[in-house]
């Protein structure tokens, strides 16, 4: 790209040891209350208090460290993870790894936020309890669906949940013997796959043509054995589906349920939902498209949505108002249950109501727009590397994101997406994410620019990666070799990590396998 | 700019001058071109109804404020409410690192961009094993009750049986979680979930009832100490020996923060330990600080049917250097036997950062301490209550730092009560006379470190008055 | 420590293809052949790997067969071979070639390459078994083993990871099948499966927590068997057709069945192996009340789930068993490995394979199915 100079950047390096090797016998991180003199006279000692058989004999071997080089060891970790706020998050698509706004930090970690326990009487949590109900209105709006529960701790959790009110819902009816069947798509997340196979049912994955999902093919399989098909729109490829409430038709013809995957809903809010495209249930990732932070993978929070036909299978409690009250409705006698402890990842629920308070219908409106208008500017920077591609559908715009190849690349270097990944770490830029196995799209890389991203961060971003393309042809060694400005350097050999003698997962298990 | 133009400083190209070079660039007139893939009858017409956007920070954070004050905390109020989540000190250490930019924005990363994202869970793997006495821990999952649940599926997988035992007593809503996951018996490769009874005097796992609801159909039998209700389970050692001569496996779930003074069951060859981080560094957040963990041996057949993610420390090409992948990243299609695999998702890794800050600061001796005060305090309440008339602690079995009150004699219910105490700023024990009727009016009360003698007498004052 | 790779080129590989015949095996059609201006295509085939090889020299030890089987390409493309046994220069013969993998397997190569077509497949099968790691250039005229990569270039980087990076590579097993060119030239194709060798192939190993690898073939092959017998109906009778796919099956009942023939299975015993065509008709009228299913798998590099490598199967056979009653079972990997192309049917009855044509379900995994479309 024209113009743009990559950064000198370098990681932070500080050859940082494990926690478990530092430390000197008898220093102390913290000190915890001690016992008052009072309780420890009238209790006795820990030998009367505890059963003999549940004594612990040997103390933890944990290390023992003061507090200031206890903050500097874990100060330097972070120091030595990019994330997503110094990173430019371009890479890791189907994330959409947006900006978490601090002011909504600031509210979660308020006492009102972190300091409440969930059992507290339902008159002390109406703060709470308001946010949630409120937040389930505005969901309700953007989707199109009745009613949300905010209980799945993530995304595929709430997939999951789908397939078990699916069961839910056929064993009423008394169908469950022979409605066994689950129907995705080869380009809808894995979980989707995944969660219904853990709940019992078969699966059934359709092919794609042209990169669409085949509709002769669902056609062909619909039949009184489907419960359910779970598909997403649109799919990982970023095509858009243009006949999706053909999907939802047949299956509904058929019987089935139609559950909608809208963990990334970015690219469509106010533009298109569930409820005009035939869906009985969707869910939002609160963590993708309504910015709770992503936490190195978690907490998440899936917000699940069905309309009225299903709702009273929802997961217990689900929030109701009654005159100027809000209430956690426990009785529900057709529900499926508990799925999660309490009520949820409410954290997540506040950063999302007030992520949404902040936007608006014209922001969540801009947000849609832009994130589009962002891929499409990526695209159009990408598409100018030699060794870039993209299959299926020529001529067909792609909506928030891409799965990219660099299958040419490859063919003419024998560098490709995995090699390009390690290379462009070293641009200080967060690494990129390939795509869900099987790679359907050879050597793939899936960027989601959404609209957290400026014109610039995108222009670096191509930049670095035609840099590494570049280098994959004329310095192929550099590639080969990458990373070489991170922390550390090429791992030696993954297969390590295949073989149970040599793999640790733990520092007691290294130091025995590797006789320390 | 423009009536319809709106610009936001989360959205850097909605200034109308970069969005329409943009547009130029990518030669279309708007984005609604890319939208015309979206059939006329699958387009969402009209505004959302959503209000209007709050767009200074000022304002939005007034907003928030004001909705969120009508919470009451456990600051303002005087807390003995537990059950799964529980209230602890958060060490200031814990709260910086864990709201570092780097860790609470990040995702999965690379091993070489994210390398001291995965050393931190490489470490708080490490400190964990120490904890409870086992070499093997995996990512954590949702919380406490989807750990036992995919325990459970993970025993299932490796024995090839369908049943597991299950102690009556465990919280219903993990008991309910378990059922989940163990599914409907129309599924093909439903878990049938086999209740054991208990001493209705100690309150500990009933061995006889085990013994005859143990079978060569049984997958695994679960245990918890502290149990739901606080008991201190000493009968681990014998529910594992019992298990194995039978070919089922042992899984233990244990409140983590007790394994300073109390044995781990990684100590006596339990094969896999659940349970939750929540009381290791996390606030309790109303329940959103839950995070399940999974602990097994180091065997190859664990971590093969172990759906969640596992990383190894590795060799670079630079000795001496550190780094860590994922193990054995295609074991979660391995083949399953008869079941159906589970999956694996965005979870709650922030907390595994948090409980590695929580155990390093604590080392051994906090770790002890902290132990020790909690279980002193506790007795010293469960002594203080059961002075009073009418009310007795249900179960002869010590306990850690849960304990259950049984009112039924007071004539006074748990809802009177509680309701008395709220007047006093005390947020009682939980009401488990619905969960458990034939307990009669029983209330769970945690008591914690956090709790000062003054605390506890004023719980003991206040109980005196209702009672 | 250097990784030694062995080389076979047949030199007259891909000669037929051009002048439209449809093979060079064999010493008449070979002169058939040159007579019609034929050049040879896989020395051409073979450098364009080798020229790609010049980047790991230092890291390999090359041993090959003298003059046009090896060296010549070798030399060619600046690499200095080992060069082992004779030959007689331009009257090289299969003979030679069986010679040649022998004489490398002992000089202990990891991993063997050839250049030519199903022919040349077959002679390093007949001497070497499976036995030792190979992969294919392409440089026969039609190629239906699928030990060969599909291109020269795409065999290279195989190569070249299985040198440089090993923990990149996985093996799996891929057939030696080859068409009786006799049969081909008078337009009569019949595919035979021959048997079975390891390949490597690219396992995408990954980093990133979020996604994980392409998992082993065998992995699928076991899942896939614990769903089909998970299914199995007492009373019916399964032929149980060629393959590593449908073998696992057989494994797993711990039966002793057959790779490369058909064999019946009922009620997970097993009533007879190696069927024939004519067998499979005896015991269908001797069994008229018992419902039989057919579980086949593809085969070969085209995607024939019918008609190659199980001719055994017939048409009267698939008719009497009934469309509906064939489980077709397939590795994800397997059918990636298709390109989106649709699975093939040549059974011999074309009104048959008409019929055969459309969607099916493909079983790829435990409680998993995929759907597919089938083609004449
Ligand atoms: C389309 C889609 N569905 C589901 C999920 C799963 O969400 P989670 O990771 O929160 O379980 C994701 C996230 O990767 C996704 O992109």
């Amino acid at each position: 790209m024209k113009g743009i100079k990559l950064k000198k950047y370098h990681a932070p390096k500080y050859d940082e040891p494990l926690i478990m090797e530092i430390g000197v016998d008898g220093r102390r991180g913290i000190m915890v209350p001690q016992v008052d003199k009072e309780i420890d006279d009238t209790v006795g000692t820990l030998e009367d208090l505890i059963p003999a058989k549940s004594q612990r004999k040997k103390a933890p071997a944990l290390p023992e460290i003061d507090q200031y080089h206890t903050l500097m060891h874990f100060l330097r970790l972070s120091q030595m993870t990019l994330g997503m706020e110094t990173g430019i998050d371009i890479g890791e698509g189907t994330c959409t790894m947006k900006y978490s706004p601090k002011v909504n930090e600031e509210l979660v970690r308020s006492p009102q936020m972190a300091e409440v326990h969930p059992l507290q009487p339902e008159k002390t949590l109406q703060g709470i309890l308001e946010i949630a109900y409120e937040l389930r209105n505005y969901l309700k709006a953007i989707s199109g669906m009745d009613e949300f529960c905010f209980q799945t701790g993530g995304g595929a959790h709430a997939t999951y949940i789908n397939a078990c009110i699916t069961r839910k819902y056929f064993q009423e009816r008394g169908e469950l013997g022979t409605r066994n069947e689950v129907i995705t798509t080869q380009f809808t997340h894995p979980c989707n796959a995944a969660t219904p196979s853990t709940a019992g049912f078969r699966v059934i994955i359709l092919p794609h043509k042209n990169g669409y999902p085949d509709l002769d093919a669902l056609k062909s399989v619909v039949s009184e054995r489907t419960a359910a098909i779970h598909m997403t729109n649109p799919e990982d490829t970023g095509l858009y589906n243009p006949v999706v409430d053909e999907f939802t038709k047949a299956v509904h013809d058929a019987g089935g349920l139609c559950f909608y995957d809208q963990a990334n809903a970015n690219g469509i809010m106010s533009v298109a939902r569930a409820r005009e495209a035939g869906f009985d249930a969707c869910h939002f990732n609160l963590h993708k498209t309504f910015s709770s932070p992503h936490g190195c993978e978690g907490p998440a929070a899936g917000a699940y949505g069905c309309t009225e036909a299903l709702a009273a299978y929802l997961p217990v409690p689900v929030v109701t108002k009654l005159s100027d009250a809000y209430h956690l409705d426990f009785d529900r006698p057709k529900s499926i249950g508990k799925v999660r402890s309490f009520y949820g990842n409410l954290p997540a629920v506040l950063r999302a109501y007030a992520w949404i308070r902040s936007m608006g219908p014209k922001g969540i409106k801009t947000t849609a727009e832009i994130s589009i208008l962002n891929n499409q500017y990526l695209e159009h920077l990408l598409s100018q590397i030699d060794g870039i591609s993209y299959p299926y559908a020529e001529g067909k715009p792609r909506f928030e994101q891409i799965r990219y190849s660099m299958a040419k690349l490859k063919e003419e270097t024998g560098l490709g997406s995995h090699e390009i990944q390690n290379r462009i770490v070293d641009f200080g830029i967060q690494s990129y994410w390939l795509s869900h196995h099987p790679y359907v799209v050879p050597e793939p890389f899936t960027p989601e620019p959404c609209e957290t991203y400026s014109k610039e961060d995108i222009e670096y971003w191509a930049t670095a990666i035609e840099q590494a393309c570049k280098e994959a042809r004329e310095t192929p060694e550099i590639i080969e070799s990458a990373p070489h400005n991170q922390a550390i350097h090429q791992i030696k050999d993954f297969s390590q990590a295949e073989d149970a003698d040599r793999w640790a997962i733990t520092w007691r298990a290294y130091k025995k396998k590797t006789k320390k | 700019m423009k009536e319809n133009d709106f610009i936001h400083p989360y959205i850097p190209n909605s200034v109308p001058e970069v969005r329409d070079e943009m547009l130029r660039a990518v030669g279309l007139k708007s984005v609604y071109d890319v939208y015309s893939e979206i059939p006329e009858r699958l387009r969402f017409k009209g505004v959302l109804d959503i209000p209007e956007a709050i767009q200074s920070e000022y304002a939005l954070k007034r907003h928030v404020e004001q909705v969120l004050g009508k919470n009451k905390t456990c600051r303002e109020y005087l807390n003995f409410l537990g059950a799964g989540c529980w209230q602890h000190y958060v060490p200031a250490v814990v709260d910086e690192i864990v709201n570092r930019s780097e860790f609470l924005t990040a995702y999965c990363g690379a091993n070489y961009s994210d390398v001291g994202k995965y050393q931190a869970r490489f470490e708080f793997n490490s400190l964990m094993a120490e904890l409870l006495d086992i070499d093997a821990v995996s990512n954590p999952i949702y919380d406490w009750g989807d750990a036992a649940g995919r325990a459970i599926r993970m025993a299932s997988r490796i024995t090839g049986r369908n049943e597991v035992l299950v102690p009556k007593l465990t919280c219903p809503d993990r008991l309910g979680e378990i059922r989940q996951l163990c599914q409907l018996e129309e599924m093909s490769n439903a878990i049938a979930v086999i209740l054991v009874a208990h001493d209705p005097e100690t309150g500990l796992l009933d061995l006889n009832d085990l013994n005859t609801k143990l079978s060569d159909a049984t997958a695994a039998v679960y245990y918890e100490t502290p149990s739901y209700l606080g008991l201190i389970e000493d009968q681990g050692e014998e529910i594992t020996r019992m298990a194995h001569k039978k070919g089922a496996l042992s899984i233990g779930g244990v409140d983590p923060i007790s394994l300073g003074i109390l044995c781990p069951p990684g100590s006596y060859g339990a094969d896999l330990i659940v349970g939750d981080l929540q009381p290791l560094g996390v606030h309790m957040s109303a329940g959103g600080g839950q995070s399940g963990f999974i602990a097994f041996r180091d065997e190859e057949i664990f971590i093969a049917e172990c759906p969640l993610e596992i990383y190894s420390i590795m060799d670079t090409v630079e000795e001496g250097e550190y780094a860590f992948a994922e193990v054995r990243s295609d074991r979660t299609s391995y083949g399953s036997r008869d079941k159906g695999k589970d999956w694996v998702g965005t979870a709650s890794g922030l907390w595994t950062i948090a409980s590695a800050v929580y155990l390093s600061l604590m080392g051994p001796k906090g770790m002890k301490e902290i132990g020790e005060v909690i279980i002193k305090n506790s007795k010293y309440t469960q002594n203080l209550i059961s002075s009073l008339p009418g009310v007795s602690i249900k179960f002869s079995q010590p306990h850690f730092k849960e304990f259950l009150v049984d009112f039924s004699a007071s004539g006074k219910t748990i809802a009177q009560i509680n309701a008395a105490l709220l007047q006093e700023k005390i947020f009682g024990g939980k009401d488990i006379s619905g969960e458990y009727p034939e307990l009669g009016e029983c209330a769970l009360f945690c008591v914690t470190e956090i709790h000062t003698k003054e605390d506890l007498n004023r719980l003991y004052l206040a109980l005196k008055e209702i009672v | 420590m250097k990784k030694k790779i062995g080389l076979i080129v047949n030199p007259v590989a891909g000669m037929g293809g051009r002048v439209g015949l449809k093979g060079s095996d064999g010493k008449k059609i070979h002169k058939m052949a040159l007579a019609l201006g034929a050049v040879p295509v896989s020395p051409k085939r073979t450098c364009e790997a080798l020229n790609v090889l010049s980047g790991i020299q230092t890291k390999i030890e090359l041993f090959t067969y003298p003059a046009e089987m090896g060296q010549d390409e070798a030399v060619l493309c600046g690499l200095s071979p080992n060069v082992i046994g004779s030959i007689q220069k331009g009257k090289t013969t299969p003979g030679d070639t069986i010679k040649a993998a022998r004489d490398l397997e002992k000089t202990g190569v990891d991993l063997l390459v050839f250049t030519g077509g199903d022919g040349t497949a077959r002679n390093i099968y007949d001497a070497v078994s499976d036995r030792l790691t190979v992969i294919g250039i392409p440089g026969g005229v039609k190629i239906h083993s699928g030990v060969y990569a599909a291109n020269p270039v795409k065999a290279a980087r195989l190569i070249i990871d299985f040198v440089t990076s090993p923990s990149k590579i996985a093996l799996q097993t891929a057939e030696v099948m080859d068409i009786d060119e006799e049969m081909v030239r008078q337009d009569k194709v019949s595919a035979k499966l021959y048997g079975y060798m390891k390949i490597p192939y690219e396992r995408g190993l990954n980093q990133s927590s979020k996604a994980g690898s392409n998992p082993k073939d065998e992995m699928f092959q076991d899942e896939i068997a614990l769903d089909v017998i998970h299914n199995m109906d007492p009373k019916v009778i399964y032929l149980v057709s060629a393959g590593t796919t449908t073998k696992a099956i057989m494994d797993k009942l711990k039966l002793e069945g057959t790779l490369l023939g058909i064999d019946a299975v009922k009620n997970k015993q097993l009533i007879s192996a190696d069927l024939n065509e004519s067998a499979i008709l005896q015991l269908l009228a001797r069994e008229p009340e018992t419902p039989f299913n057919i579980i086949t798998t593809v085969i070969g590099r085209q995607g024939y789930i019918f008609g190659r490598g199980n001719q055994q199967i017939s048409p009267a056979v698939i008719r009497r068993v009934g469309k509906e009653n064939v489980i077709v079972i397939a590795t994800i990997n397997k059918i990636l490995s298709l390109n989106q192309e649709p699975f093939l049917v040549d059974t011999g009855d074309p009104e048959l394979d008409k019929e055969l044509e459309g969607y099916i379900r493909v079983t790829t995994g435990f409680g998993k199915q995929h759907i597919y479309n089938v083609s004449s």
